[in-house]
């Protein structure tokens, strides 16, 4: 198997700058990316965006050209196309790239797998219709397909307004925008308004979004405590409760609904290997432990970005620059004191970035029943396992995540639990009454990915045999 | 004053244990250093199998067959148990000729279960098995349930009779006390000290520590042995399919997803609480089930995981009395083929504790086999 | 429902083949986004119950936007990105396996 020093997992802006940092040190990384171009989701299709006018998708999508333009022109061995479907905690990586499976070892490794968004499960959100506003985002970015009306957005946090108002601009409509956030999270958020003081530029872009969405009309329906996406076939409408209308059902046509609670770190390759993760009651998420520079608890590891706690893009950037220069340093790459020098301007700029998010995750965080829904609602999405049912097996006895796996095969779908996780660990820990440590998270295995058996039998075709540990150093 | 049990071990052995001498008046309480199931017992591939036994325990295989066709009533569950039938196939002559004649060693033991399969016949019972096989020696009645299911239902049974479980406690020290019977301590602050009148070690991967703290001789080793399931297919195989001469189970489960293993050993931690599948192994693995079900190659793998169990020298398990101590009966080393059996294991415990004659032979389980000097004090003993 | 803010230039297309209807498709376009600007947001039914689903994340993590596409299976449409030529099928129930 052949031996880099340095592979970075992920193109996004965390994954960039640490493979630039890298670069710049002189040091050739390895980046693997599942996308065919760079950028990760936040600056997704910047190459090729029929979305030309920089207006459209703003500022702070334009900010990756930098990056990107970068990582085209230093000597950076850049492999789209590449899905990573294993690893193991000596360094061994499982690639796949069209149809061919392939093993590479490498000596550090950084994990940028940026986000995904949070679980929304509400009745009916697995109809045709009901997507992520990530993902109209996506089509957006990269296609400039939008929903056609009547189009609804609901749910809560920047990215609810940041697409209403990228619709608009590119001249779609919005039909409505149903908002979660409850009267008392801008009651609990205040308590952190000196960082939000300091972080105002986040502020700014908020109120400004908030205003062109009210120059525009839009219907921006507040303190929505109970949504449901209506059709047989495919979405037809959707219902909603309000706070101060409590019992009434309003309800409106729309042929989309795109659902938004912010995003949660991606923690598939840091679970499967094996890695401490913290469950952050700010954040409401589970996040892979790791130290200011992003090492990790599992040696040779690094993780940079979103992945690790959400910080968002330029926060990302920073902390891929960190990542980077851990790596070298244990790589003895640099010297102690150069990474001290090269990472203080970095880690600066990282604190300042940071300052603002226990405010934004105070104001925006999904409340309770909307992160544990009613027994009727489905959960697992590729299983079709209900809250109910999990409910019903917790009370067997079952009281963890991978025992409600074993018994009624919730997560063990092709998403392998991306899209129940969270809410099956919240869902467990409040019917036992137990924390989230105590409950845990599902146990994850290779592939993080499916691959075909084919293409596993001649995987390790050309591998030596890994040393079977378990013969000699756990002998009873 | 009942008697009382320790039972070490919450996997499907320690609860069928638990439920069998509750039900027989003992007070038992089954400790569990991490939670029910959580190994082997959960995780398995959950065949129920009686082809290709050992000869020593066709015995308990075909009584344990009998429990899991009427489970519902013993345990108000039935397990996901679906008699689907197993086969081994023969994938060439050299193979046939073993099959037959493990099938005429069967018939000389007294037992009719196994019976071979020509190669029209085994066409006709599995369509979708590779050309090139010749025949197949086959047990109609065996099948496969659900482990975890399974588990949970001799749990919540053993409960039922009055057994107390408790999870997330590790045994620190076992001790013996004066007068006969044992003292558990734990790491748990609640229990500091657990007493009974006898224990029952049911430790599975965990076993053979045990009986190095008790000083028992025995040579086992935890295992962890790895699976791999695909994505829901369309219906293609009734039967569970092995291999007369390669490591392999194959199944096509209830809801389309067919599952792979054959008892191929990825790797344990050094803490041995967590197993990781060896890529290697699992190649090999899946290779084997191509060589039978080439149609298969564009399926996809959504999973593979390891379960960790306890292997013996000689694979078979451990089950009977203690020889060094009074009241201490071992109940493990089923070394991978231990689920379909855990349905009649816990009867024996009974009676072993009841202090009366199994109903079924258990000689060769003996834990003696592996104490060479006691062996040997044997050997000089009956010449 | 989705469709193309501006109907893709001429010369920068390609076509591609859904359930035996063409599709004209921006080049580079992933297949799901093709097949939702065409109109098309039920791609497939569930194994477990047959209920109908379309993409969900755009970005590889759910599953739901399953397709056939040139004769395999369950691959993510989202993942895939268009050539001339391409066959899509619709997907009911479990992956076929012929043996």
């Amino acid at each position: 198997m052949k031996t880099i020093p340095l592979a970075i997992i992920g193109a996004g802006p965390a994954g960039i700058a640490a493979a630039l940092t890298a670069a710049r040190h002189g040091l050739k990384p390895v980046v693997f990316d599942e996308q065919p171009a760079p950028g990760g989701q936040i600056y997704r299709a910047l190459e090729s965006t029929p979305l030309r006018d920089p207006e459209l998708l703003g500022q702070d999508y334009w900010h990756g050209r930098s990056l990107i333009e970068a990582l085209r022109r230093e000597s950076v061995d850049y492999r789209p196309g590449h899905m990573v479907w294993q690893l193991t905690r000596d360094g061994e990586i499982g690639v796949l790239a069209g149809d061919t499976a392939a093993l590479i070892r490498a000596e550090r490794i950084v994990l940028a797998t940026g986000a995904q968004e949070r679980p929304f499960p509400v009745p009916g959100w697995t109809l045709p219709g009901v997507m992520g506003a990530g993902a109209a985002q996506v089509l957006l970015k990269t296609s400039g397909v939008v929903a056609q009306a009547p189009m609804v957005l609901a749910g809560s946090g920047p990215l609810l307004y940041l697409v209403a108002v990228q619709y608009l601009r590119a001249g779609a409509k919005v039909a409505a925008i149903l908002e979660t956030t409850s009267k008392e999270n801008r009651r609990l958020a205040l308590a952190h308004i000196g960082g939000a003081i300091r972080g105002w530029r986040y502020l700014k872009k908020g109120a400004e979004l908030l205003r062109e969405l009210k120059r525009a009309g839009v219907r921006h329906e507040r303190h929505v405590v109970a949504l449901r996406a209506e059709g047989d076939e495919t979405l037809t409408g959707v219902g909603w409760r309000t706070a101060d209308r409590p019992d009434d059902w309003q309800h409106c046509e729309a042929t989309t609904l795109l659902l938004h609670h912010g995003v949660v770190p991606n923690v598939q390759m840091t679970r499967a290997l094996g890695g401490a993760h913290d469950w952050s009651e700010q954040q409401l998420c589970w996040r892979p432990r790791r130290d200011a520079f992003g090492r990790s608890d599992i040696e040779n590891f690094f993780i940079a970005g979103d992945g690790g706690g959400i910080g968002g893009a330029r926060a990302a950037q920073l902390q891929g620059e960190l990542a980077a220069l851990a790596a070298l340093e244990s790589l003895g790459h640099i010297d102690g004191p150069t990474l001290a020098r090269e990472a203080a301007p970095a880690r600066r700029k990282l604190d300042a970035e940071l300052v603002v998010r226990p405010f934004l995750d105070a104001l925006y965080r999904p409340g309770d029943s909307w992160r544990r829904p009613d027994d009727d609602v489905v959960v697992c999405r590729c299983e079709e396992i209900s809250a109910g049912e999990i409910r019903r097996v917790a009370k067997l006895g079952c009281a963890g995540p991978n025992q409600m796996k074993s018994f009624t095969r919730c997560g063990m779908g092709p998403c392998q639990g991306r899209l129940c996780g969270l809410t099956v660990s919240e869902i467990l820990a409040a019917e036992n009454d137990q924390s989230l440590e105590q409950t845990g998270y599902y146990r994850l295995r290779p592939p993080f990915k499916p691959i075909t058996l084919g293409q596993l039998a001649s995987a390790a075709g050309g591998a030596p045999e890994a040393p079977a540990r378990n013969e000699t150093e756990t002998a009873s | 004053m009942k008697p009382t049990a320790l039972v070490i071990g919450g996997g499907l052995h320690g609860a069928s244990a638990a439920t069998q001498l509750a039900r027989s008046g003992f007070r038992v309480t089954v400790v569990e250093k991490n939670y029910a199931g959580r190994h082997a017992s959960g995780v398995n591939a959950g065949g129920v199998r009686r082809l290709g036994r050992h000869p020593a325990e066709i015995p308990l295989a075909v009584a344990a067959l009998a429990r899991w066709q009427r489970l519902e009533t013993l345990i108000g569950d039935d397990g996901g148990f679906h008699p689907c039938g197993q086969i081994k196939v023969a994938e060439n002559d050299e193979d046939m000729a073993r099959l037959v004649s493990r099938a005429a060693e069967v018939r000389e033991l007294g037992f009719d279960h196994e019976i071979i399969l020509s190669r029209e016949e085994l066409r006709r019972r599995v369509p979708a098995v590779a050309p090139h096989c010749v025949g197949a020696l086959a047990c109609d009645g065996d099948g496969a349930a659900n482990p975890y299911r399974t588990l949970t239902a001799w749990r919540r049974q053993s409960q039922r009779e009055g057994a107390i479980w408790r999870e997330g406690v590790q045994v620190t020290r076992v001790d013996r006390v004066p007068g006969g019977g044992w003292r558990l301590s734990t790491d748990h602050p609640d229990l500091p000290g657990l007493d009974a009148d006898w224990l029952i070690n049911c430790a599975g991967g965990w076993a053979g520590g045990l009986c190095g703290a008790l000083d028992e001789c025995v040579a086992m080793q935890p295992q962890a042995l790895m699976l791999t399931i695909t994505e829901r297919v369309t219906p293609f195989l009734g039967p569970v399919i092995g291999s007369a001469s390669r490591a392999l189970s194959f199944k096509q489960m209830d809801n389309g997803s067919v599952m792979i293993g054959g008892g191929i050993a990825g790797c344990i931690d050094t803490g041995g609480e967590h197993a990781d599948v060896r890529l290697a192994g699992l190649a090999q693995n899946v290779q084997t089930a191509l060589g039978l079900f080439p149609f298969m190659r564009d399926v996809r793998v959504v999973r593979t995981w390891a379960g960790i169990e306890g292997v013996t020298g000689d694979g078979i398990p451990v089950l009977g009395l203690s020889w060094r101590h009074p009241r201490l009966i071992h109940s493990f080393g089923y070394s991978a083929h231990g689920f379909q059996l855990s349905a009649i294991t816990g009867e024996i415990v009974r009676d072993l504790a009841l202090e009366r004659e199994p109903a079924l032979p258990i000689a060769p389980f003996d834990i003696r086999r592996f104490d060479s000097s006691s062996a040997a004090a044997r050997a000089s003993h009956t010449h | 429902m989705f469709a193309y803010l501006k109907r893709p230039e001429e010369g920068r297309t390609v076509t591609i083949e859904y359930e035996g209807r063409k599709l004209i498709a921006r080049a580079g376009d992933t297949v799901a986004a093709a097949l939702l600007a065409s109109g098309i947001d039920r791609f497939r039914s569930t194994p477990v119950s047959q209920s109908p689903r379309g993409p969900w994340c755009m970005m590889g993590a759910c599953f739901d936007c399953l397709l056939e596409i040139d004769g395999v299976p369950n691959r993510q449409g989202c993942q895939v990105t268009v050539v001339e030529g391409m066959t899509v099928r619709s997907q009911q129930g479990a992956r076929r396996v012929s043996p």
